[in-house]
């Protein structure tokens, strides 16, 4: 999974009809610090997440499918939790 | 997924079995401010409505051949959705 933090949403009318009222949400990534690095994607939010949350991004189809709960969603990012502390030394 | 600005069209004469008449766009990569990164790359349009000018999001990988009908195709990229508004902190 991603760390990564909320920067902006996306809205759209016109999309795969799976997408039709999901929440989509741009996150960066960021180190454990919390400094931002240049990657960045467009994730399905499922946590109620908002900008400038940290969050953990699962960016991997068959997880995210399951997140999903379906067998053939176009989608492989999914936001699925919401971070309040990392550690590392 | 990631933000792509569609800079043209491509228009393929013979395609592998499936992708008959499956829109294909030349679209730019961008970044997380818009800014283009990269090279630009060729996307199948699921939502087939996506022309040049317009700001999309693609899905990459296995994930972009599960967005067409029949979804078992050679396909990398997919144009998921237009994007109406981007909201960015």
């Amino acid at each position: 999974m991603i760390l990564g933090r909320v920067i902006g949403t996306i809205t759209s009318t016109i999309n795969h009809p799976f997408y039709d009222a999901k929440k989509m949400l741009v996150v960066e990534r960021i180190d454990a610090a919390g400094a931002p690095l240049a990657d960045y994607l467009i994730a399905i939010d499922t946590v109620d997440a908002g900008t400038g949350d940290r969050v953990l991004v699962l960016d991997e189809g068959n997880g995210a499918r399951q997140v999903v709960a379906s067998k053939d969603a176009p989608v492989r990012s999914v936001i699925v939790g919401i971070v309040d502390a990392v550690t590392a030394s | 997924m990631l933000l792509g600005r569609v800079i043209g069209t491509v228009v393929p004469c013979v395609v592998y079995a499936g992708l008959e008449g499956v829109p294909m766009l030349m679209v730019q990569p961008l970044d997380k401010k818009g800014a283009p990164r990269g090279g630009p790359l060729v996307a199948a349009d699921s939502t087939r409505m996506a022309g040049p000018g317009e700001l999309v999001y693609y899905e990459g990988g296995r994930e972009a051949a599960l967005a067409l009908d029949p979804w078992f195709v050679p396909v990398d990229h997919t144009i998921i959705g237009i994007v109406d508004n981007w909201g960015q902190v």
